[in-house]
């Protein structure tokens, strides 16, 4: 009875506000004196509790009744305005600034994550501020608020952390920085860790086949990430960060204009931890100790009367980390069965150029060109196993923008060239690989400004080990009604497998490791295709008078060729061409709704379906849950006028249970069992701001300490032939309490 | 009569040199907000041979590209005029006028000054 009640109460409201709602939008004069729209207005009827914000345009929609007469406008730094209303029209009201605060600048609260309804491919953009929710501290732990993106643990000894995407890891997913492919061959396992968290000013994460502008790899989606820039980013940044587990992290950012056109940054990173920790007692470190200076130096160059934007960015990284054993001294117990250990030392230089050209006579007509050299350089070793790995990697792309007949119909076309030359060592053997591809593309955006846009891409690329091969890709989005998204894609894309540096973990056993296929160009392996179709709907509306918005999308990827990493075997790893099926389904179900004013929360569903062709039959993909449940609540109390707030932010996770691989043929002692138990996880934080220049945070990882009790296989001996680390489906180390300060000047 | 021609020819080649595929031109177009803007924009766009449109709310000043070999200004402003919009030289009828939104009918004062 209670539960009916409740419906009925919950379905009232919906019933009303259906009757009828009334349109309009806040406006203000900028400083150019041009009309926008006021994002994050409040409007409401006066002596009713009946209120809504405007969006990010400027528009709302109210729910009304004849009763209703006076519409109230207000928003900080604004005259509060009274409008009388008398039909059913939209209402346009200009705000005024109040003169007494005019030397304040006025923030909107801008949405920290939006998904597009304009856009033909499924984006979604995190700003800086949602990057802010997890305060910790590099790229790879930029997604944990994130449900479009799964964080996982790649092994047990590494800590490293590994994204998902659609089910599938991330070297099926381009990840790019400001359009250059970034994370790619030997940067795959660790790559995310060297991206410092306060160098991202924004991702952008794209699911499905992603534009051919961007070459021929991804095949899940693409995350892009733009950094800081000199020009816009603050004159000084400071962040430090420590942790209860004694990783502490140091970011300054300093920034100079050198003249009205050239502005220069440079971006300082050192993160440290050097305890020792084993709470699950079983002689193995937890997490390794490392030291990591990552250092990026960046020139911009703009120049809008001749239309010229230019940026250079040096970087360079030097990383190392030590684990295994505690009692491990790298110093005499390398490579020898006195203890087992690990040392991963990795150097990285970058270079990149953008240069962009855009024509201030004929505003649609743009060139650009991006230019990016790197060198990689891993050394390191994993008990008895070694891994060097040497990857120097040249990328360019030559784009030119243009329109046809006029502004509705855009094109981007250009050509690409790369070089990536790859010199591994893998215990005894060496491993050398060249590859280079020649490519040219063609793009076709149409927009009827109205309910349809589309974006059809074709690209052939010549590659010296794959062929000439044609890429294709397609994005529609289309608007059945009002604040609502109707997208479908699908595209193929094709890669080199870089196998060790991709799968690192699997020297952390004592697992033989075999390539099963020859023949194929890539250490006797084949390159891997995949199609990949999506389907999404987005739908915006009010509840309450509070916005909301429901996503639901659907992803399949087939493989026509994959590089099967089998783990089936508990005494092998097994790499080898697909034979047969292998694909991967995804359902994802999200909400966000904006329960109270300042508080938002996000929730969302994941099903996953992957299931792959292995020698040994057609099996679930080992250590990814098919039920996943996300949440997240952020309360963000009102700015004061000192510029003083508080913001509150927890995230939960839930992992249903996941497939352990075969481990069968093992003694007793070390059998797994099928499936691992389900882990539920919770993180919160709390940032005090102080003033636009400082503010602290504070927060909690894993606070029910949630612990994997012994996620290493035969740890105990180590050097025998059960020893394994890649059983890792939580967390290691449990509850992490951390603390740390942002100070900046504009 | 040789002259004539030459003179003719003269003329017409340099009529055709003046047909420039990227003319520019910037016309006088009432309206008050921006639904209006985005309704003379599409209107402007949805033209043969109109390559960009853009729009000012606040001078109402229309910024266009066109191709003068497919199309010219006069074309333009009725196709602009045609959905509601008075320009520089083409009133707009009653009834397109009538058919635009009833807060952007920007001939009637109380509408123009609410904005």
């Amino acid at each position: 009875m209670k539960i009916i009640l409740k419906i009925v109460f919950i379905l009232i409201p919906l019933v009303i506000q259906s009757q009828s709602t009334i349109k309009g939008m806040a406006m203000i004069k900028n400083s150019t004196g041009k009309t926008e729209g006021l994002p994050g207005a409040t409007v409401y009827w006066l002596g009713t509790n009946v209120g809504t914000t405007t969006n990010d345009k400027g528009w709302f929609e109210i729910n009304y009744k004849p009763e209703y007469k006076k519409l109230v406008f207000s928003f900080v730094g604004f005259k509060t305005d009274t409008v009388s209303v008398n039909e059913l029209k939209e209402i346009h009201h200009f705000m005024v600034e109040k003169n007494d605060l005019d030397e304040v600048t006025i923030k909107s609260r801008k949405q920290a994550t939006a998904k597009s309804y304009l856009q033909s491919a499924n984006v979604i953009t995190v700003s800086s501020d949602e990057l802010l929710k997890a305060a910790c501290c590099n790229l790879s732990e930029s997604f944990e608020t994130n449900p479009s993106i799964d964080v996982n643990f790649a092994d047990a000894v590494t800590g490293t952390r590994q994204i998902k995407m659609l089910g599938l890891t991330s070297p099926y997913i381009l990840i790019t920085s400001e359009n250059i492919p970034t994370i790619r061959g030997a940067s795959q396992a660790y790559g995310l860790s060297f991206t410092p968290g306060t160098w991202v000013e924004s991702i952008q994460i794209t699911k499905g086949a992603g534009s051919v502008v961007n070459g021929f790899e991804s095949i899940a989606g693409q995350i892009n990430t733009e950094l800081v820039k000199p020009f816009t980013d603050d004159k000084l940044f400071v962040n430090l960060y420590g942790a209860s587990s004694e990783r502490f992290e140091a970011n300054v950012h300093l920034n100079t204009k050198l003249s009205d056109k050239w502005s220069t940054g440079l971006y300082l990173h050192g993160n440290t931890h050097n305890k020792k920790h084993d709470v699950n007692d079983d002689g193995f470190m937890d997490m390794p100790i490392y030291d990591q200076i990552n250092i990026m130096n960046r020139w911009q160059y703009t120049n809008p009367e001749k239309g010229l934007v230019t940026f250079i960015n040096f970087r360079y990284l030097n990383d190392s980390k030590q684990t295994g054993q505690i009692n491990f001294n790298p110093d005499t117990d390398k490579l020898t069965t006195n203890a087992w250990g690990s040392e991963i030392d990795t150097e990285r230089f970058d270079a990149s150029l953008k240069a962009g050209y855009v024509n201030s006579e004929i505003p649609w007509q743009s060139i650009g060109l991006q230019a990016a050299y790197s060198r990689h350089n891993q050394e390191s070793y994993f008990g008895l196993n070694q891994y060097d790995i040497l990857h120097n990697s040249l990328y360019s792309n030559l784009i030119y923008n243009s329109i046809i007949s006029d502004s509705r119909h855009k094109i981007k076309t250009g050509v690409s060239f790369t070089y990536d030359h790859y010199d591994e060592f893998v215990n005894t053997t060496a491993f050398k690989r060249t590859e280079n591809s020649a490519g040219a593309f063609f793009e076709y955006n149409f927009d009827n400004l109205d309910n349809l846009n589309l974006t059809a891409g074709i690209r052939i690329d010549y590659h010296n080990l794959m062929g000439t091969f044609v890429t294709p890709r397609f994005h529609a989005r289309y608007t059945p009604w009002e604040k609502s998204a109707l997208r479908v894609s699908f595209g193929r894309g094709k890669r080199t497998a870089s196998i060790f540096a991709e799968n690192q973990s699997i020297f952390s056993t004592s697992r033989t490791i075999n390539i099963l296929s020859t023949g194929g160009d890539i250490y006797g392996l084949d390159p891997e295709i995949a199609w990949n179709y999506g389907f999404s709907f987005l739908q915006g509306f009010n509840l309450f008078g509070r916005n909301a918005d429901v996503m639901i999308d659907y992803y399949r990827t087939d493989f026509q060729n994959q590089i099967i990493v089998d783990y089936e075997n508990p005494q092998e790893l097994n790499f080898y061409n697909l034979q047969g099926d292998s694909y991967a389904s995804s359902l994802q179900l999200e909400m966000n709704y904006n329960v109270f004013q300042n508080v938002d929360l996000r929730m969302a569903y994941k099903y996953y379906d992957i299931i792959t062709q292995y020698n040994s039959g057609k099996l679930e993909k080992p250590l990814t849950s098919k039920h996943r449940l996300f949440a997240n609540v952020s309360y963000i109390t009102k700015l004061k006028n000192s510029g003083s707030q508080w913001k509150f932010d927890a995230t939960y996770n839930w992992l249903g249970k996941q497939r352990f691989s075969s481990t069968t043929s093992n003694p007793n002692a070390y059998k797994l069992p099928k499936y691992t138990p389900t882990v539920g996880t919770l993180n919160v934080q709390i940032t005090k701001v102080f003033s636009p220049k400082f503010e602290v945070y504070l927060g909690g990882e894993n606070v029910t300490n949630v612990r994997q009790k012994n996620p290493i296989l035969a740890s105990n001996d180590p050097f025998g032939e059960n020893f394994d680390t890649t059983f890792v489906y939580g967390p290691i180390f449990g509850s992490m309490y951390y603390t740390g300060l942002r100070f900046k000047i504009k | 009569m040789k002259k004539t021609v030459i003179i003719l020819l003269v003329l017409v080649s340099s009529v055709t040199f003046a047909q420039n595929k990227n003319a520019k031109a910037s016309i006088n177009v009432d309206g008050v907000c921006l639904m209006c803007k985005e309704r003379i924009e599409k209107a402007a766009i949805k033209a043969k041979g109109v390559k960009s449109a853009i729009w000012n709310v606040k001078t109402h000043e229309l910024k266009l590209i066109y191709n003068e070999r497919k199309t010219n200004l006069k074309t333009i402003q009725q196709s602009i005029a045609d959905v509601g919009h008075d320009t520089e030289d083409i009133k707009a009828t009653d009834e397109a006028y009538q058919s635009v939104h009833p807060c952007c009918l920007y001939r009637d004062d109380k509408v123009k000054s609410d904005h």
